[in-house]
């Protein structure tokens, strides 16, 4: 591979950086406040959440990427997804919650809540099988809705990418 | 910023850096009029709730800060925009154009017998991309089609093969493809790939609907194929699951159904262990493909379970009669005219564009002959997401977390070293035109050139009109919609 020159080539004095494994120690990027606003265009929202009547609401609490717990209380019959996104947590749901991807795969930090949790049917299986990180307790939070049963569950949001190397494009 | 591709790469890639950094200009170009890539024309008809991920896009397009250029393709003809013009006017390039071409067998026959179809080409067929509009596939030449590959594609074209019509009426497949399938003759698939079961590249769902279409059955695998089932339990859990459902489909016991009815009209099997080696037509007519050759190939590995096991050919061959076959063996990047002349290396063997968690680097090798040393150089301001970055495999989910680590990337280098230290630590594209100083003006600036290029640009806007009239013809059809397959036409709904 030739380093072409041009015009618009830069400075060719530039410092070789030999590959390391860690890529550049970086200001952590939660540090930046993030401005990512609640929508509620109906388009984009595939599921509302009920604002729980005063006494019956159910308590979830959501470990976030930084290990931060966020406590809500909910109604029954509202989702996992719903909840997180009505909160602004940092959760996706590509699909919009039709157990179509895994991207809002939550990991239920209690063996016994995730047993009370009916169990996952054919298409959400079918999906956890490809989700990054999988856990013996990993569930798709579109498919989780809560319920009396579930009052006080913790799930964890896992931690979605690995740094990527250079070697990595050198492999195969 | 300036995004090249409108597929989930650059929208995801966007999404990021919006989230963090409102106030960044973000310029999206896309070659199409119409924006979402892959996500529009790859992702199969019967599977719409993979496509809501457009609602997300097209938030992502609304923000005040944001420009969509469609219709606006990158490149020297004219006609196009060229990249170090427009690379001029912008501090941050983001390459997500994804893969446009396909790998190829390099087999005799391969480009000159009719009937031979690339599983890319078809796929775009039937999804109303304008490139493919006129492929015509023959799907009268013959009841047996032979597809060549063992990832989610292959599975796909298997499924439209063989699905009946009555499932894809109602979809935003295209009125002609959905013609040519009703009118279709094939009756058995054989999806043939080069390893073994434990090495194929498809996942359960696509697996699973194969299985589950009505009155379609399928020949079971032979059991020395297959690790005993005794063992199936101590695999990870997808290849755990995957196991089970091929023992269950290829086993002499199992119950009645489709599965094992020897009346059903439409057949399909999985076929292992086949490396084409060459496409053959027949004296009496040398256009038309009429067999394929294939090399029967032995897991070569210590482990033939695992999925890595590489295969090495035998001495023995094997041969279809047909006159449909589908190559499915991978799509493929290309260099994006006028990237080299800004430094931007490209690896034509992986088809992609080399890069750190989304910065683009030049690899290099420095010192003596007998001492040489790996090592990188960035290319200030260039990066890259989605396929082009990483290679043309995964899901959109995948391209999802590749594309915020592009973002975050972008997002790490403009913020700088933290709080308080005033700005970016590192640089971002100088590439000349602009004085020293002059803020970077973007789609502002490339405006003008565009239209004296002949350019005519589709804004977000337009694309909705065109969005509109699409629904509107679905409407009258019962179909979620009725896709435009022609620039043409797409343009046509804005005069």
């Amino acid at each position: 591979m030739t380093i072409t020159s041009s015009p618009y080539s830069w400075s060719a004095r530039r410092t070789i950086i030999p590959p390391s494994p860690s890529i550049r120690h970086a200001p952590s990027l939660s540090s930046i406040p993030s401005t990512r606003t609640f929508s509620s265009s109906a388009t984009l929202f595939h599921g509302h959440i009920t604002p729980p009547k005063p006494g019956e609401g159910l308590k979830v609490t959501f470990i976030d990427k930084s290990n931060e717990p966020h406590t809500f209380e909910v109604s029954a019959g509202d989702n996992l997804l719903d909840i997180a996104q009505a909160n602004d947590l940092d959760v996706e749901g590509a699909c919009g919650g039709s157990a179509a991807c895994s991207t809002c795969h939550v990991i239920v930090a209690d063996r016994d809540m995730y047993d009370k949790i009916p169990e996952p049917d054919d298409d959400e299986n079918d999906m956890l099988d490809l989700a990054f990180g999988l856990t013996e307790t990993s569930r798709l939070g579109c498919q989780v809705k809560m319920t009396k049963e579930l009052d006080g569950l913790v799930v964890k949001l896992p931690s979605m990418t690995r740094n990527l190397q250079s070697s990595d494009f050198s492999k195969k | 910023m300036a995004v090249i591709g409108a597929g989930p790469a650059g929208f995801y890639t966007a999404y990021r850096v919006q989230s963090k950094l409102p106030d960044a200009k973000i310029d999206m170009y896309e070659a199409l009029p119409v924006p979402y890539g892959l996500v529009r024309f790859g992702v199969a008809p019967d599977h719409p709730e993979v496509k809501n991920c457009q609602d997300k896009f097209a938030e992502v397009a609304l923000h005040p800060n944001f420009t969509y250029v469609g219709n606006c393709p990158i490149g020297d003809t004219p006609g196009s925009l060229p990249l170090p013009l427009l690379a001029s006017h912008y501090d941050a390039l983001v390459l997500s154009y994804g893969a446009s071409k396909d790998r190829k067998l390099n087999v005799p026959g391969e480009d000159t017998l009719g009937g031979i179809y690339s599983a890319r080409d078809f796929v775009g067929w039937y999804n109303g991309l304008p490139e493919h509009r006129d492929l015509n596939p023959d799907l009268q030449a013959d009841e047996g089609a032979v597809v060549i590959g063992h990832g989610n594609v292959a599975l796909d074209v298997a499924r439209m093969l063989l699905c009946p019509v009555e499932r894809l009426t109602r979809t935003d497949i295209t009125e002609y493809a959905l013609e040519a399938l009703a009118r279709s003759r094939v009756r058995r698939v054989r999806v043939v790939g080069r390893r073994g079961p434990m090495q194929a590249a498809f996942t359960i769902k696509e697996l699973r609907e194969l299985f589950t279409l009505p009155n379609v059955s399928f020949h079971p695998i032979p059991s020395s194929l297959l690790p005993p089932p005794e063992s199936i339990s101590a695999f990870p859990r997808a290849q755990k699951r995957i196991l089970q459902m091929l023992h269950q489909h290829s086993s002499a016991s199992s119950l009645p159904s489709s599965s094992t009815n020897p009346t059903t009209s439409k057949s399909w099997s999985l076929d292992f262990l086949l490396s084409p080696t060459a496409f053959f037509s027949l004296p009496t007519n040398s256009t038309c493909l009429s067999s394929i050759e294939f090399r029967c190939t032995t897991l070569s590995g210590p482990d033939p379970y695992s999925p890595t096991c590489p295969v090495s050919p035998t001495t023995e061959t094997m041969t279809f009669p047909t006159s449909l076959a589908f190559k499915s063996i991978g799509y493929l990047s290309l260099p994006l005219p006028g990237a080299s002349s800004l430094g931007i290396p490209f690896n034509p063997k992986l088809g992609l564009i080399p890069n750190e968690g989304g910065r683009v680097v030049i690899p290099v090798e420095t010192g003596p002959p007998d001492f040489v040393e790996t090592g990188t150089i960035r290319v200030p301001g260039v990066y890259v997401s989605g396929w082009v970055k990483r290679g043309p495999t995964g899901v959109i989910a995948s391209t999802m977390y590749d594309a915020f680590e592009t973002g975050d990337a972008v997002i790490e280098d403009w913020v700088g070293g933290g709080e308080g230290s005033g700005g970016k630590s590192v640089e971002f594209m100088e590439f000349g035109g602009a004085g020293t100083g002059e803020e970077r003006r973007g789609w502002e600036a490339m405006e003008g050139i565009a239209k004296e290029r002949g350019i005519r640009r589709v804004s977000w806007e337009e694309w909705r009109k065109i969005e509109e009239a699409e629904k509107q013809r679905g409407k009258r059809g019962g179909k979620e919609r009725e896709k435009f397959a022609r620039v043409e036409e797409m343009l046509g709904v804005l005069e």
